[in-house]
């Protein structure tokens, strides 16, 4: 990876990287990429993808209401809240 | 009084010879004057922890109390506790107090268990050193001039120095297991949907699962009645019978099958390490265990899959810490954009931003195929090897770690070299199934641990194993010197 790759990566998982610090993480991240290329020896055709050891699927309940109200408890620790709503810097001009 | 079991303390609260507020404060006390060498807890909460004990000690006269009640114990600071800090070893939640308690929190909450403290970390639960904690390295207390083994190194820290009788944990790709291999303790990660995640910190969601570190397989089992359960909240949960632990403790071992890894025991593997474990594995044949080599051809491929896995999931996971609805926050952020990208920039350390970019460059548009997809295949061939292994044993055994504790900076600053300590235990988290460690040796008065890995839900006959080599042997029981 380059530096201006490892940008737009930071722009997609919405990271700020500085220059000088974009050029070592390039290295480092090339690094993991090598090990990882390691993968590719595999025969894996005909294998299907496993994303749980039992192949379990999300388990559905019915469209019924049980949660709690806890809005209070939840906005007492944002950073800046107000009037049930939480303060970001404006968004729209 | 921390030189004895939690079998054994459980014994003495039931007795009334012992109260729950003399064994708390004991504990404290220890904490108070032991902890700055070790630095394995990041908020020890004193006035709670003994309200709970006096509760405790009422629920002990009254009669009928569960076993562990009056028992101290440590949460691993990654479980939600509900009005006390809960940092995950981050800055971005350096100022996190939780509404809510964990599903775990409140099993051991409900069985009258007494809480310490909450136990330092590898931030995010990503490290095999505990190095990376914005709040300070841990020091294993076998050689403070050594790392602990992560991510789970406060808590294994803890129970090594005999600070704290047990401690909850976490394990996504070795992080109860190694600590425990390196800290000399006996260590569970159970099967994959056994043990709720409600309110534990999201890391890698296919792989994270709460467990335990303790002084014995006994303690282990008792700890492990409380925590697991199924829980609706979870979607993850698997609702499968939950046995009574310490039932089959003392079973014979004659006529297992333990299967040893030929792959485990190859280049990399330190000599110590590789001695002690194969005089441990002759230790269960005395007891009757035929031993047989076992292949797990896919071995290599481990941890290249998993450092696609779990750094995919965790920059999912990890999205939802934007600075806006709780956690850290930047200083005047110009716009929404800046918002996000300087909190998370200015709130999560080096190890966690390269793995962010790591898995979002894997999920990323044209190369999700080439490495999520393929890594979920390799993952189903590395379970189908364990399969395979089962049809011929009933268990695997073979070392935690690949080497005894080293030296802090020893991994230097290339990641790929801290992520081969993981090399023995990754493959179980990308299975799904329970593995434990127990103290089989001192290698330069460093302990060594001996790896169990089970079919899965076998956590049962695993503790059973564990418990069988403990009533012969006693590495299990030593403590460092300077902590005795």
């Amino acid at each position: 990876m380059n530096p201006a790759d490892i940008q737009k990566i930071a722009h997609l998982a919405r990271l700020h990287i500085s220059e000088e610090v974009a050029d070592e993480t390039a290295k480092r991240i090339t690094d993991v990429l090598k090990l990882v290329d390691q993968l590719q020896e595999a025969d894996t055709s005909d294998i299907a993808p496993m994303a749980h050891p039992l192949d379990a699927v999300q388990r559905l309940r019915p469209d019924r209401v049980t949660e709690a109200d806890v809005r209070e408890a939840f906005l007492r620790i944002a950073p800046q809240a107000e009037d049930g709503l939480y303060l970001v810097p404006k968004v729209i001009d | 009084m921390h030189k004895s079991s939690i079998a054994e303390l459980s014994r003495q609260l039931h007795s009334k010879a012992l109260s729950s507020r003399e064994l708390t404060e004991h504990y404290l006390a220890r904490i108070e004057k032991l902890d700055a060498q070790l630095n394995s807890f990041i908020t020890v909460t004193a006035e709670i922890a003994l309200a709970q004990a006096d509760e405790a000690d009422q629920r002990l006269a009254a009669g009928d109390a569960p076993a562990l009640c009056g028992i101290p114990i440590a949460h691993k600071d990654i479980f939600c506790t509900d009005g006390v800090l809960t940092t995950c070893g981050s800055k971005m939640l350096g100022n996190f107090v939780p509404p809510y308690n964990a599903a775990v929190v409140d099993n051991f909450r409900a069985a009258g268990a007494v809480m310490l403290g909450k136990t330092n970390m590898d931030e995010f639960a990503m490290g095999s050193s505990n190095e990376t904690s914005f709040f300070g390295k841990v020091a294993n207390p076998w050689d403070l001039n050594c790392v602990p083994g992560g991510s789970s190194g406060g808590s294994a820290a803890a129970v090594a120095a005999r600070i704290a009788p047990a401690a909850t944990a976490t394990d996504t790709g070795g992080s109860i297991r190694q600590p425990a291999a390196l800290c000399g303790i006996t260590g569970l990660k159970p099967s994959y949907g056994r043990v709720s995640r409600w309110g534990m910190i999201a890391f890698a969601s296919s792989l994270d699962q709460g467990g335990i570190l303790a002084q014995s397989a006994e303690d282990t089992a008792l700890m492990l009645n409380t925590m697991a359960s199924f829980d609706t909240r979870d979607s993850t949960c698997i609702d499968h019978p939950i046995p009574d632990y310490c039932a089959d403790l003392n079973n014979s071992l004659e006529g297992l099958s333990l299967g040893v890894p030929r792959e485990y025991f190859g280049e990399g593997l330190h000599p110590g390490t590789e001695a002690a474990v194969r005089d441990a594995i002759k230790v269960l044949e005395a007891q009757g265990a035929k031993i047989k080599e076992v292949s797990l051809p896919h071995s290599a491929l481990a941890v290249p899959a998993y450092y696609v896995i779990a750094p995919a999931e965790c920059s999912a996971n990890l999205s939802r810490f934007d600075g806006v609805r709780y956690g850290y926050r930047c200083e005047n952020p110009s716009n929404l954009e800046d918002l996000y990208k300087r909190s998370r920039a200015e709130g999560f350390g080096e190890e966690v931003k390269r793995r962010i970019l790591v898995g979002t460059y894997a999920l990323s548009a044209g190369y999700y195929d080439a490495y999520y997809r393929k890594a979920q295949q390799v993952r189903r061939l590395i379970k189908q090897d364990f399969d395979e292994a089962f049809k011929e044993v009933d268990a695997i055994v073979g070392p935690t770690a690949p080497s005894p504790a080293f030296q802090f900076g020893a991994k230097g600053k290339d990641p790929v070299a801290m992520y081969l300590e993981d090399i023995y235990t990754i493959a179980t988290n990308l299975a799904g199934l329970p593995g434990m460690s127990l103290p089989c040796g001192l290698v330069d008065n460093k302990p060594v641990g001996l790896q169990l890995i089970g079919p899965y839900f076998d956590e049962a006959r695993l503790l059973n194993i564990a418990h069988r080599f403990q009533r012969e042997t006693d590495f299990h029981t030593l403590a460092p010197q300077a902590f005795n």
